[in-house]
């Protein structure tokens, strides 16, 4: 039998990947560490504002602060009712009551009866229809526009998109007083048809830019493709635009829902208390005799929470989204 | 099938032509091939047979039937593009199915009708997978198979074998030209690879410049190429081409060779510059025969070896003079330096006014 000749040298220097060096791996661990503490960091103030969300007024309010304490719902019934303070005698007569629930026995501990319910669950709905409706619209129109930008050989496209462009080149803040005097005039004060269109314009010019750079990485030959299939043009743009450009629909949805949901100086404004927001009312919460900042902390939760669903439900295209586009599968 | 005509169709962006007006009448089931450098204009010509692009004036006809202002989708043809253009959210079946599903087809129907094109390409394998994962020339199939699926009038290809590489495409050339022959579809190819054309071309279109150059079978555009750019253009390399001085039947070229006219070519040459005059002098490489000894002397500055022949560069004059291109067999050896002695197969040589850059007439 021959003697195998033993393998050349070069060939003993392993090119697999699958085998990470020690040093690596040690640096991999360093890595998740530093990545663990900087989320550890960015979550201490919503972990904060939850922890004071179950706070009692004095826990709130201790000093130094408390990180552990007895939960208590206060926060949240002074959120979400309506009360009255007692005189001494009535908190002696509520006491002997037994249909009181375990809100009122909350609300009785603090020498207070609850007269109905706060408007804040009115105003959350508010923030809902009025961010969730000029959402759509924006990103709706701003996908048309930008469509067209995008394929249409449209004359001055260039110009028109910086005028697009300049409607946020002021603070929008400037403009809250005359928005003011025309929506009054024109008796769309307070209304949830004047908040809508006033999100919708303010984030059309950001659909309009962002979904552009999305719509111009996907090559026009598939439309045309489609086109020469049989399809008629807004056919292919249903059929083959629109399913490709998810990733962008996505996160343009994202930051057109955020702006519009966060939005305080207009709505500040130009709401009353019919289409008022959540944003200007939670700090409102103030409450009758100092600050209420469980209320304040319950109110902040609540407001979180639609956001956080929104961006989670998206999240798989919001990935690949943020990239801008650069990047296609 | 069908009949495509282009009448006076030209195609202007701003007032750059892309197109010149240009007629063309493609029979029914020919395959027809717009060949020329990019940025010629076949191309748009292309789109707009397809109707992705709008002519600037002239008049498409389909069959008879004017298309020049009819919507793609109304054209009932197939384009193949370049980078393919499959779908990639659909699966390949899906792909396949897309334009059947546009005529409203049963479902039933639509099955039917992708399994016999996905037999026809052998590609039942790839159905149920995304265009994303697939390789070039089965992205190509699919291509095909989209554009064969709804039996279109006339298929329009785009260079589709211009993003495969060069075994693929070779391969792939084979298999849309066979399936040609089968289907007997009126074809629009275009491509900027001359060999491509000759392969595969009943007629060869060759432009330049927005201009149609010739229109002619490959024979034609080889052996007969209308002016200067199609004689450069075709063949590679391309047909030498020489100034002379034309007098009294012998044309002067350079190193002191005097070449004498055919005497076909003669009466040609006679007509149309009298006594003397400048001439372009064209011929093949294959039209050089080398070792039979003969009127024209050239020293051997390289010669290639191209396994069935060799391809020698030879110097007219002295070491550097003007190069021509001559092809030799493969059994005789060239040393470099040499001094060859060759001549033109009379046949097979071709003459150009040196104004005008066009092909002259032969005179039986």
């Amino acid at each position: 039998m021959a003697v195998q000749p033993a393998p050349h040298p070069a060939v003993n220097y392993s090119t697999r990947v699958d085998e990470i060096s020690p040093r690596a791996r040690t640096l991999n661990g360093v890595r998740a560490v530093i990545v663990l503490l900087i989320a550890l960091v960015m979550l201490i103030p919503v972990a904060w504002m939850t922890l004071t969300a179950f706070k009692s007024r004095p826990d709130a309010v201790a000093v130094p602060p408390k990180v552990l304490f007895e939960p208590t719902l206060e926060g949240f019934v002074s959120l979400l009712t309506s009360r009255r303070q007692l005189t001494t005698q009535q908190i002696e007569e509520y006491s002997q009551r037994t249909d009181l629930n375990w809100a009122d026995l909350i609300a009785l501990s603090r020498g207070q009866a609850i007269t109905g319910p706060s408007n804040y669950p009115q105003r959350l709905a508010n923030s809902l229809i009025i961010a969730g409706v000029s959402t759509i619209f924006s990103v709706a129109l701003g996908l048309l526009s930008a469509y067209s930008f995008s394929r249409f050989n449209i004359p001055g496209a260039g110009d028109l998109l910086f005028f697009i462009l300049s409607t946020r080149m002021l603070p929008p803040v400037v403009v809250t007083i005359p928005v003011f005097l025309m929506y009054r005039a024109i008796g769309i004060y307070d209304t949830h048809l004047g908040m809508i269109i006033l999100y919708t314009v303010f984030n059309l010019s950001f659909s309009v830019w962002l979904l552009k750079g999305f719509l111009d990485e996907i090559p026009r030959e598939y439309e045309e493709a489609a086109m020469v299939d049989g399809y008629t043009r807004l056919q292919a743009f249903v059929k083959i635009v629109l399913p490709q450009s998810l990733t962008g629909i996505a996160a343009t949805t994202v930051f057109c829902l955020i702006f519009a949901w966060n939005e305080y100086a207009f709505a500040l404004m130009l709401t009353a208390d019919r289409a008022r927001t959540a944003p200007p009312s939670i700090p409102s919460v103030l409450g009758t005799g100092g600050i209420e900042w469980a209320a304040i902390a319950a109110g902040s939760l609540g407001f979180l929470i639609p956001v956080v669903i929104v961006t989670f439900a998206l999240r798989k295209y919001l990935l690949r989204g943020v990239t801008f586009g650069a990047i296609r599968q | 099938m069908a009949t495509i005509q282009l009448q006076q169709v030209e195609k202007k962006f701003g007032d750059v032509y892309a197109v010149q007006p240009m007629d063309l009448t493609i029979q029914d089931g020919e395959f027809v091939v717009l060949l020329g450098p990019s940025g010629c204009g076949k191309t748009t010509t292309l789109r707009m047979i397809s109707g992705l692009e709008a002519v600037s004036s002239g008049q498409i006809l389909l069959n008879g039937r004017d298309v020049t202002w009819a919507h793609p989708s109304d054209r009932d043809i197939a384009f193949v593009f370049q980078f393919f253009a499959l779908y990639p959210h659909l699966s390949v079946w899906q792909n396949i199915a897309f334009p059947l599903q546009a005529q409203g087809e049963s479902g039933a129907d639509v099955e039917k009708r992708v399994a016999e094109v996905a037999a026809l390409l052998r590609i039942e394998h790839l159905l149920r997978l995304r265009p994303g994962a697939l390789s070039g020339g089965d992205q190509q199939r699919i291509a095909l198979a989209r554009a064969l699926v709804r039996r279109p009038a006339a298929f329009l290809m785009d260079e589709p074998l211009g993003a495969l590489d060069a075994e693929l495409r070779e391969t792939m050339r084979a298999e849309i030209k066979r399936l040609h022959i089968d289907q007997h579809a009126t074809t629009v190819y275009v491509t900027h690879d001359q060999i491509e054309a000759m392969a595969m071309g009943d007629r060869i279109v060759v432009m330049s410049n927005a201009v149609v150059q010739q229109v002619g079978t490959p024979a034609d555009v080889y052996h007969r190429p209308h002016n200067l750019f199609v004689a450069r253009f075709i063949g590679s390399p391309g047909m030498n081409l020489l100034s002379g001085d034309y007098a009294d039947g012998i044309i002067a070229l350079p190193g002191g060779n005097r070449y004498p006219v055919p005497e076909a070519w003669d009466r040609a040459l006679r007509a149309r510059l009298g006594q003397a005059g400048r001439v372009i002098v064209g011929f093949r490489p294959e039209a050089a025969r080398i070792g039979g000894g003969g009127t024209l002397t050239a020293t051997v500055y390289a010669a290639d070896m191209h396994g069935g022949y060799t391809m020698l560069h030879l110097s007219l004059d002295g070491e550097d003079g003007e190069m021509v291109h001559a092809r030799a067999s493969r059994q005789e050896h060239f040393k470099i330096g040499e001094v060859v002695r060759f001549d033109l197969h009379p046949d097979m040589v071709r003459f150009f006014d040196a104004q005008t850059e066009v092909a002259l007439e032969e005179v039986r």
